[in-house]
């Protein structure tokens, strides 16, 4: 009994140590960030390597999830002869949760783990103690770039998903099940708020911060070993993707919730 | 000729007073005094796993030492802010044990790493100064290759190029003879001691190969069980009497340094039923 209550105590202990240094973490990175933005040919590179690496994965899921909508959604509109509001609910899954949600997990998978991997792989390998013997600080050199990259990359991702997954649901809807081609995009139009986007993007915007941040942590704090490497980065799919999940009911709920 | 005040020409370039420096349980250093002259090359010798890397980390600051004081420079290591200690390894070139390249860029790339990072120069003048250096090691021809494409002894020659690219005052060299050829093993020697002939340069040189360092060592510190065992001229110590530096400088088996990591004795080991 003393002992489960002792272990439950080292476990939160642990928990909150490890927040503390992620968080001092991510406070030292974005001071490194300043003399970052004046060299943006590092983010941008990094913006290929998580973005644009991420590219067909998000495409091709956006595509089948668009798809699925518009099958689902057909067969439940059609009983209630509804059929024609299929371009809204669409739209609006994919915009309000689908869109933001997938992508964000589709990125804590493909993009985050690769960012764990390499940081984790320099540290094992002395590149970042390396660079701090030649005066350069690794949190300004390495992590600031691929943080910043994340963060904008995953927004983008997201409308990409959204707007390919409408384009799957009007290729079922209208093509296939005959919906009306107007219809589709003028109920779209009438019924989807700017709000709607705004959100959207907010959610994006929170879900790469955090996903990038949880990978480029992850990574800078692995135990140097091919071991530890690979620890770090299944807790970088593990952890961001219940971030993601988690950080989506809290934004949810204080957006749609009155 | 020799008109500078002597403390000026005396003070070592690193001082190290009491040194004290643990791992876990494990002493690592116990009270070690050594100094590092201004202009000399000072090896530091002594069987795997002593403690050299570990010095050099620490007179790079990047350990801090449990007790007694490091001054580089004539500043106290473990004392300063970060940005003084940045501002003190633009002076420091380190050459790592594992050459530590960055993967992910080229062999001129690596090379010219600190120069874009620090000098602001033109991407022409970096170019040169790139060749210069790469030529210096003799893999000029080898820029255009990645990392991975090198063997560890021209990745430990390219680490060499990248440490002197920005012409530092002191150069720490982790083991630069591992891996080398001989032909190799004598130009690095031969380069070490070129560069140490700039003037006001000053090498560390850590290593276990006792022939080569040798051939260039001004000075040599042998320590063994987180002590010095020994220090003086190669010529004195090749003459020492000590059990200890004799054991080492001839490379005997048996003496009074050990070649193992503490244990229990070998035959309790071997009977115990310890499952580590
Ligand atoms: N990160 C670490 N954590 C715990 N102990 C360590 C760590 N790094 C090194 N040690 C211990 O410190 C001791 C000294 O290590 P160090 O790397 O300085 O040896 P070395 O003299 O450079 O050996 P070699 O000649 O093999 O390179 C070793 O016995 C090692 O077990
Ligand atoms: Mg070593």
């Amino acid at each position: 009994m003393l002992d489960a209550v002792q272990n439950l105590g080292r476990w939160a202990l642990n928990i909150l140590e490890r927040a503390g240094r992620a968080t001092l973490f991510l406070i030292l990175t974005l001071r490194g960030l300043p003399p970052i933005l004046a060299r943006p040919l590092l983010v941008i590179q990094q913006m290929h390597a998580v973005g644009v690496r991420s590219l067909l994965i998000i495409v091709v899921s956006g595509l089948f999830v668009g798809m699925v909508l518009g099958l689902q959604g057909y067969n439940t509109l059609v009983d209630f002869g509804a059929e024609q509001t299929l371009g809204v609910m669409v739209a609006l899954a994919l915009v309000r949760e689908l869109g933001p949600v997938i992508s964000a997990l589709l990125f804590a998978g493909r993009a985050c783990s690769a960012l764990t991997a390499e940081i984790g792989l320099m540290k094992a390998t002395e590149q970042l103690s390396a660079m701090e013997m030649m005066a350069t600080d690794p949190l300004s050199r390495v992590i600031a770039p691929r943080l910043l990259a994340g963060f904008l990359a995953l927004p983008l991702l997201a409308a990409i998903f959204s707007a390919i997954g409408v384009l799957g649901g009007y290729f079922v809807g209208v093509g296939l099940l005959g919906v009306d081609d107007g219809a589709f995009w003028s109920q779209m139009q009438a019924k989807v708020d700017p709000d709607d986007i705004y959100n959207g993007i907010i959610k994006s915007v929170a879900f790469g911060f955090v996903t990038t941040w949880i990978a480029v942590f992850q990574g800078y704090d692995a135990t140097p070993t091919s071991e530890g490497v690979s620890r770090a980065t299944t807790y970088t799919v593990v952890h961001g993707s219940l971030a993601v999940l988690g950080l989506d009911f809290v934004l949810t709920s204080f957006m749609f919730g009155d | 000729m020799d008109q500078t005040p002597v403390t000026e020409q005396r003070e070592p370039v690193v001082q190290i007073r009491g040194l004290t420096f643990r791992r876990g349980a494990r002493v690592i250093f116990d009270n070690v005094d050594l100094d590092i002259e201004r202009g000399r090359i000072t090896a530091i010798m002594g069987p795997s796993g002593t403690g050299k890397t570990t010095l050099l980390r620490l007179i790079g600051g990047q350990l801090r030492p449990d007790a007694g004081s490091i001054k580089v420079f004539g500043q106290e290591v473990g004392k300063l802010s970060r940005r003084e200690l940045f501002e003190l390894r633009k002076r420091i070139g380190m050459l790592f044990q594992s050459g530590a390249l960055l993967t992910d860029l080229t062999v001129f790339d690596n090379v010219a790493f600190p120069l874009r990072e620090h000098t602001g120069l033109p991407e022409r003048m970096i170019r040169d100064l790139v060749l210069i250096k790469l030529e210096a090691v003799g893999l000029r021809g080898a820029r255009g290759l990645m990392p991975s494409e090198l063997s560890g002894g021209m990745a430990r020659r390219v680490a060499l190029a990248r440490a002197i690219a920005l012409d530092p005052m002191m150069i720490l060299y982790d083991e630069p003879f591992t891996g080398q050829d001989p032909i190799s093993m004598g130009t690095l020697a031969q380069l070490i001691h070129a560069l140490n002939g700039t003037l006001s340069l000053t090498s560390v040189v850590v290593s276990h190969d006792v022939h080569e360092t040798s051939l260039i060592a001004d000075y040599i510190y042998v320590m063994s069980g987180g002590k010095l065992i020994g220090e003086g001229s190669p010529q004195t110590l090749a003459q020492s009497d000590s059990p200890w530096v004799r054991q080492f400088m001839d490379g005997l088996p048996d003496g009074p340094v050990p070649f193992h990591y503490p244990a229990p004795a070998y035959g309790d080991d071997l009977l115990s039923n310890d499952d580590a």
